[in-house]
This record gives C-alpha cells, sequence and structure tokens, in this order.
C-alpha cells in the first residue's frame, strides 16, 4: 500500500520534471531566438542611424507600425530594422505565454480540470491583452 | 549622444544592472528605470517600457535552470497568476493616467522597499503546520527537494496571498518591474512558502505578470525598438554571466552594496519626482 503510494507520488513527478525540462528548455531556446532577432534588427538600426542624436527625453509614443502585433510583422516580413527588432521582443514577450499554453496542456494530461480552468483564464487575459484593439 | 553611443553605454549599463541583479536574486529591472530617467534622461515612459521587456528576458532565460531543480510550485504559481496579471492591467491602465512624478515617487517608495530587503535573511517557515482548508481544496501543498529527501510544506493564508499579488501586479505593470520582493514576501511571510521554492515560483510568475502589461505598453507606444533593443541584449547577457559566476561570488557583500545603490537611487527618484523633474 505504502510501496504503491510512493510509487505512484515517484510516477507522477517524473512526468512534471520531464515537461517542466521540456518547458524551461522551450523558454531558453525562445528567448535565444528573440535576442538573436532583436541584435540583427540592432546591429542594422545602429549601421543605418549611427550619427544620428538620440533624445528619449521627450515623450512621442511608437508610430503605429510599430504598435500593433499585425503591423509589426509586417514591418519585419519588410526587414525594416526597427520592425525587426520590435518583432523580436514580440517573441520574446510571446516566451511566457507559451509556457502558460503548455501549462494547460500539462493540467490537462494529469487530469487536473480545476487547474486547466485556471490556467486558462491567466492564458485568455494575456490573450487579450496582446490582441485587444483598444490597447485598455 | 548620437545613436551608437547611446546604444553602447545603454548596452553596458544594463549588463552590469542585469549581473547585479542575478547575483543578488533581486533582478535588474529594479535598476534600469532608475538607470535610464536619472542618468540618460529618458523618458520614465520609455524607460518602463524598456525594462518590462527586460525582466521578461531574465525571468524566461532563467527559467530553465530554475526548472531543472525542481523547486517551482505550478500549482501556487497558476493560482496566483491570476491575481499578478489582472493586477498588472490595472498597473498599466493606471500608467496612462497618473502624472509621470507620482509614477516616480512610487517607484522610489518601491525601491526603498526593495533596498530594506537586501538586509533581510529569510528563514523557512517552521515544520509540523496543520494544513489550511483553501489550500487543500486549491491542492496548493506540495515538496521540494532537501538533502534528507523531499519534504513536504503546506501553504498557508492564501487570500492573504492572493491580496499581495495583486498588489505586487499592479506595481509590476505600473513601474515596469517584476515585483520580486513582493511577490517573495506574498509568499515567505504569509503564505509560508519555503523560501526555495518561493523565489523559484516567482521568477515563473514574474515573466507571466511582465507579459500582461508588455502587451498594453506595446499598444500604447511605450516600448520604444532602439531603445528596448540595448536594454533587452545587456540585461540579458548580464544576467547570464551573472548566474555562470555566482558559485563563487561574495553573496552578502553584493547584497549590502546593491542595497546601498537602490536606496541612493529610490531617494533620488522621489527628490526628483517632487521637483517634477520626471
Amino acid at each position: 500500500m505504502i510501496r504503491g503510494d510512493s510509487d505512484a507520488v515517484a510516477g507522477g513527478k517524473v512526468d512534471d520534471k520531464s515537461v517542466e525540462l521540456f518547458l524551461g528548455r522551450l523558454l531558453r531556446w525562445g528567448v535565444l531566438l528573440a535576442a538573436l532577432v532583436v541584435f540583427v534588427g540592432g546591429v542594422w538600426f545602429v549601421v543605418e542611424s549611427y550619427d544620428v542624436p538620440q533624445n528619449y527625453r521627450a515623450f512621442r509614443g511608437e508610430p503605429a507600425e510599430l504598435r500593433a502585433v499585425p503591423q509589426i510583422v509586417h514591418q519585419a516580413i519588410a526587414f525594416q530594422p526597427l520592425g525587426l527588432i520590435q518583432f523580436g521582443l514580440l517573441l520574446l514577450i510571446a516566451t511566457p505565454v507559451a509556457r502558460v499554453l503548455f501549462s494547460v496542456l500539462g493540467f490537462a494530461m494529469e487530469r487536473d480540470w480545476m487547474y486547466v480552468v485556471i490556467t486558462l483564464l491567466v492564458l485568455g487575459l494575456l490573450v487579450y491583452t496582446l490582441t485587444s484593439r483598444s490597447g485598455i | 549622444m548620437n545613436t551608437l553611443e547611446f546604444t553602447l553605454v545603454v548596452a553596458l549599463g544594463s549588463f552590469l544592472a542585469g549581473m547585479l541583479g542575478s547575483l543578488t536574486g533581486l533582478g535588474g529591472g529594479v535598476v534600469i528605470v532608475p538607470l535610464l530617467t536619472l542618468v540618460f534622461g529618458v523618458d520614465i515612459r520609455y524607460a518602463i517600457g524598456a525594462s518590462l521587456v527586460s525582466v521578461i528576458a531574465t525571468s524566461s532565460g532563467a527559467a530553465a535552470a530554475y526548472l531543472r531543480e525542481g523547486y517551482s510550485n505550478m500549482r501556487v504559481g497558476m493560482f496566483l497568476e491570476i491575481a499578478t496579471t489582472v493586477g498588472a492591467v490595472s498597473g498599466a491602465f493606471l500608467a496612462g493616467y497618473l502624472h509621470t512624478s507620482i509614477i516616480a515617487i512610487v517607484f522610489g517608495l518601491v525601491l526603498l522597499y526593495s533596498a530594506y530587503t537586501t538586509t533581510q535573511t529569510l528563514a523557512d517557515p517552521l515544520p509540523g503546520m496543520a494544513p489550511d482548508r483553501i489550500a487543500t481544496i486549491l491542492r496548493l501543498d506540495g515538496t521540494y527537494p532537501t538533502s534528507e529527501g523531499l519534504k513536504s510544506y503546506h501553504v498557508r493564508n492564501v487570500p492573504t496571498g492572493f491580496g499581495l499579488m495583486y498588489v505586487a501586479g499592479v506595481l509590476s505593470g505600473l513601474l515596469g518591474i517584476g515585483s520580486g520582493a513582493v511577490k517573495v514576501l506574498a509568499m515567505d511571510q504569509a503564505m509560508k512558502i519555503p523560501f526555495k521554492v518561493s523565489t523559484t515560483t516567482s521568477n515563473f510568475m514574474i515573466g507571466v505578470t511582465a507579459a500582461a502589461s508588455a502587451g498594453i505598453y506595446l499598444r500604447r507606444g511605450y516600448i520604444d525598438p532602439g531603445l528596448a533593443m540595448p536594454v533587452m541584449l545587456g540585461v540579458l547577457a548580464g544576467a547570464l554571466v551573472g548566474a555562470k559566476i555566482l558559485p563563487g561570488a561574495k553573496v552578502r557583500t553584493l547584497r549590502m552594496v546593491f542595497g546601498v545603490v537602490i536606496a541612493a537611487l529610490a531617494i533620488e527618484m522621489i527628490f526628483q519626482g517632487v521637483r517634477g523633474k520626471l
């Protein structure tokens, strides 16, 4: 009885652990990919405008094409350096979202429906803030 | 400064911030905003946008190392994420309406609190506590590896912890920081979760919380690619180097030094905020 219990616990632990290890690697590769895209866009941006004086003292806000997901993707495909950086930053913002998404699957595999719902709530809020048109 | 000089100097400053943040466990985010606003004269809204991005980078970048150790409690993290993400959205909303001077003053006060936490040593709660009803319903109790094998713990005071996490979320969304200090306060002090479990779980939560407000900041045009680029790359590289040299570092001394730096920045932020210069 006791032995069976501890085996079950150990078995569950291994499953949890392998899911978490996979997630950890996924996140690290996501961050490295994002950093690479930001770096390429950044080098390009600096080469193109290295002698332009920088001034972030006054807040102007970004232009529309660097503010919303579809426009940023469009700019990145057009190989605009600032669009490329912004696309890399989007990839970075997507890494925790991916982790939450995979947690939904993980909880579903454990048939823990209460946590599937909790995790879906968090995921829904994240997706909403990234895609909402109003910007809240 | 031209673009080349500005990018290099900001990247170097962010590298140092990321390295100190990872060595001391306080995160690089707390010093990025004061560094950019006080030293480089950046508008606080751009500074917060860039800082948020760097917070996500360090959280996701460190996740692999943390997950390997098996300390983090996914249920505690996910349940509390409801509070921190809703808080982060409220904070990002508030940031659009509050005067930048008020944001600077709140930032300074949070920094002072972070500096104070560097002087505290956290002790693990005493074992043998009875289970808590809400924690049992939510299946929050867990185990973590120690030198004597797996040790189980009970999670306490769930409503208080949940409320504090909402506050942590608001601060994160308003100030562009990870609010690690408040998250650890909620989990260690209120919910009596063992130190190693709370710090690793908090690392996971920081990235998700920051992502919730980053979407809103992006939409508002607060995330400038030219500024966020050197900050993100610098902090990330600094955090990776910091994690590599951590085993041989004098963490106690570093925490003290970093605490003094943070306190000085905090006072300057409050001062400049009161003068209406930020």
